[in-house]
């Protein structure tokens, strides 16, 4: 007896090695199934035609393991079609983008060494970091250094106000509660006694709520309630939920991520009838809820991308994003995101004129930096333009959840 | 009612700590470690009903079975080859190690899920509500809203899941009471929590009877994980850690090492949560909840069913 419940104590601990190695296994094929890829794919490409100008490594930072994962694997994700694109098509300039991509676990410490990480590995410029706090700490090391730097989704104020080597993809928070109010107050004119429920524990959240207050005021609407969660405590909504009811709320605004979003649209069912608008990060929703999609019918969301979406660039891309990665869940609007950083990058690296890789990434980022405020770039996230402070300029774009035959789709309102 | 209805939320809530609970004392009551990779187990128990329940060929009981079986073998498992060598090691390696088998179950998932949260479908999904109150007509228990046509709402609705997950808790105390004081097994477990050596000069099997409190706490930590993702539909490779943690702080509240500590414990605390999220703060909740966890222990060091030691000299 003893033996044999040895002997299955050793093959079950063999089996959890064996599961823990072929994960491994799969993570690095994958990456150097993607690498071999960019690598001949373009590389012989570039090298045979038009490779004169060297090889401009382009540096990426964001989670790719942890709770924010998901956004940094869009990310890299997006930035590696984007570049592979350009490649493919002879680079940019003669000069022919390679990327390096390092992993920061959403955890700014973290994010530094990797930038340091990056600069002793020939970095010329930096298309991140993904997640704001992290983006904070990395974009002062950057100011520093001269080193241009670009974030496609970091969007807390503060990310970008070290210095003027700092751009920024998307909607800054307090900028993206303002769009909603407006949205609001404009569009679903009725709808004035509001409840909020937002992540006290996160600065994205909190962010968009005071952006959004200010102008909820300002354009008179009445926020009636104002429910917070924290991270530690973010499963049960029953409460916040119950609150809602007893106010008689007419619109439910949630400036949070798609995860808690799912989960109070499932526990207010049948409680609370109110049309919901959201943040920018909720074209997840749809993934997440699946088969209960239904719920999600009629939710706003203000996001400059979705994988429904039926716009032409839209769809370019996602087709693009599925072909090449088609292990990979469906793109979020990060993906679209760092794609468009590498494609604006491109466009100022050309505006700029520079055909040389061995510029010093300080030349590069002085360049870059007057360059910037020249392009005007229309990418799948919409057409962008930016000011010397590095906020961006497009149209905000509200989509709304449609669901067909259990299907969800964004559709442009 | 809304008071009633925060009420019944918080012990539902309070229900799945519970459950959670009692897989963390049983452990510590026995082995006199702490289980951090309980959480976790959870997890794993969620992923493993989700994927089968997903299947097709897979009836409900199956799954649920399933669902119990992978969470008892993994217990064991990790009790036999993270724990058991380390039995005579200083607590704070075993500790520790703990907590690196949570951390390796949390990356195995990431690897092997992604991070991506799935939404899980409930074991009721598709039941009528347990009960609903009509203003003026009274209660409708198992039944879908008659008054609809009317358009008529409940002022008092309780799911389904939260009866199953307050129901389910109060079986799985009684049966775990009874297994501990009626069963061979289960006073073999009462002798080594009380003092291990004299337990196996006794001619009781500790090794085994270790491994026996593995199974059953992780056998809970499935049962747990089912009414939990059915409740908050959800689960992602983060799913266990926080309820996890809540559940040893129920634990402790409860007093640690207890049964029915670890049952009052968890139903105080998710009553706790949810009224100090409604009347107080929905922001300090969690603030709240620990505050009285401190008052509680300053008044009662051993917790609200701990029991007093005195020390021999």
């Amino acid at each position: 007896m003893k033996n044999l419940f040895k002997r299955t104590a050793a093959a079950a601990a063999a089996a959890v090695m064996a599961m823990s190695l072929a994960g491994c296994n799969n993570a690095g094929t994958s990456s150097t199934a993607s690498d071999n890829y960019g690598g001949t794919g373009s590389g012989d490409i570039a090298g045979t035609t038009s490779g004169n100008g060297g090889k401009l490594v382009i540096g990426g930072i964001g989670p790719i393991t942890g709770g924010a994962a998901i956004y940094g694997t869009n990310v890299k994700n997006g930035m590696q079609l984007a570049i592979d694109e350009i490649n493919a098509a002879g680079g940019v300039n003669g000069m022919t983008l390679e990327m390096n991509f390092q992993d920061d676990e959403h955890d700014p410490e973290k994010s530094v060494t990797a930038y340091n990480n990056l600069k002793d590995k020939d970095m010329k410029l930096l298309i991140g970091t993904v997640t704001s706090g992290p983006c904070e700490a990395v974009s002062k090391e950057a100011t520093k250094d001269n080193m241009f730097m670009i974030t496609p989704s970091g969007s807390s104020v503060n990310a970008i106000t070290s210095g003027d080597n700092c751009f920024r993809m998307c909607f800054n928070d307090p900028q993206q509660g303002k769009l909603e109010a407006d949205f609001i107050a404009e569009k679903l004119s009725s709808k004035t006694k509001v409840g909020i429920i937002f992540d006290s524990s996160d600065s994205y959240s909190t962010g968009i709520k005071d952006g959004f207050k200010e102008e909820a005021a300002a354009k008179g609407l009445e926020v009636v309630v104002e429910e917070g969660f924290t991270s530690d405590s973010n499963k049960d909504f029953s409460a916040q939920i119950q609150k809602m009811v007893d106010n008689n709320i007419d619109v439910l605004f949630l400036p949070i991520y798609y995860t808690e979003t799912a989960l109070i649209l499932q526990q207010a069912e049948n409680k609370l009838d109110v049309p919901v608008v959201g943040g920018d990060g909720l074209d997840g929703l749809i993934g997440v809820l699946k088969d209960k999609v239904a719920l999600a019918d009629g939710v706003y969301a203000l996001t400059p991308y979705s994988a429904t979406a039926s716009d032409e660039k839209s769809v370019k891309f996602t087709e693009a994003y599925k072909a090449k990665f088609p292990d990979a869940d469906d793109p979020i609007q990060f993906a679209a995101d760092a794609y468009d950083c590498v494609y604006a990058v491109k466009a100022a690296i050309e505006k700029a004129d520079i055909k040389d890789a061995n510029i010093s990434s300080s030349e590069l980022c002085d360049k870059l930096k007057a360059a910037m405020t020249q392009i005007e770039y229309a990418g799948v996230t919409g057409d962008s333009k930016w000011s010397a402070d590095g906020e961006v300029t497009k149209n905000p774009r509200v989509m709304q959840i449609k669901v067909t035959d259990g299907k969800g789709s964004l559709v442009d309102l | 009612m809304s008071f009633i209805s925060n009420l019944l939320n918080g012990i539902s809530l309070g229900s799945i700590y519970a459950l959670i609970a009692l897989g963390y004392t049983m452990v510590y009551g026995i082995a006199k470690m702490l289980n951090f990779a309980h959480g976790d187990i959870i997890m794993v128990g969620g992923y493993a009903a989700f994927i089968t329940m997903a299947a097709t060929w897979c009836p409900l009981w199956l799954a649920m079975l399933i669902t119990v079986a992978v969470c008892t073998v993994l217990g064991v498992v990790i009790e036999k080859v993270a724990y058991r060598p380390l039995r005579s090691a200083p607590p704070l390696a075993v500790l520790i190690t703990a907590i690196g088998v949570s951390y390796l179950l949390q990356n195995i998932a990431l690897l092997t899920q992604s991070a991506n949260p799935r939404t899980f479908t409930s074991i009721a999904a598709g039941a009528p509500p347990f009960l609903q109150v009509f203003e003026g007509k009274g209660a409708v228990f198992f039944a879908d809203n008659p008054y609809a046509d009317e358009g008529l709402k409940p002022i008092l609705t309780i799911s389904m899941e939260t009866f199953l997950a307050i129901a389910v808790s109060v079986i799985i105390m009684v049966a775990l009471i009874l297994f501990i004081n009626k069963t061979k097994a289960g006073k073999a477990m009462l002798a080594c929590s009380e003092d291990r050596g004299a337990a196996q000069l006794m001619g009781i099997n500790v090794n085994g009877t270790i491994s026996l409190t593995f199974a059953i706490g992780s056998a809970l930590a499935a049962v747990a994980a089912v009414l939990m993702c059915s409740a908050y539909p959800q689960i992602s490779p983060y799913t266990g850690s926080m309820p996890g943690i809540k559940a040893f702080v129920a634990a402790v509240f409860g007093g640690i090492g207890s049964i029915p500590g670890a049952m009052i414990g968890g139903v105080l605390l998710g009553v706790i949560e949810i009224l100090a999220k409604f009347y107080i703060s929905s922001q300090l909740s969690d603030a709240i909840v620990f505050l009285v966890l401190i008052v509680v222990l300053i008044v009662r060091p051993t917790g609200i069913m701990g029991k007093k030691i005195n020390e021999k000299v």
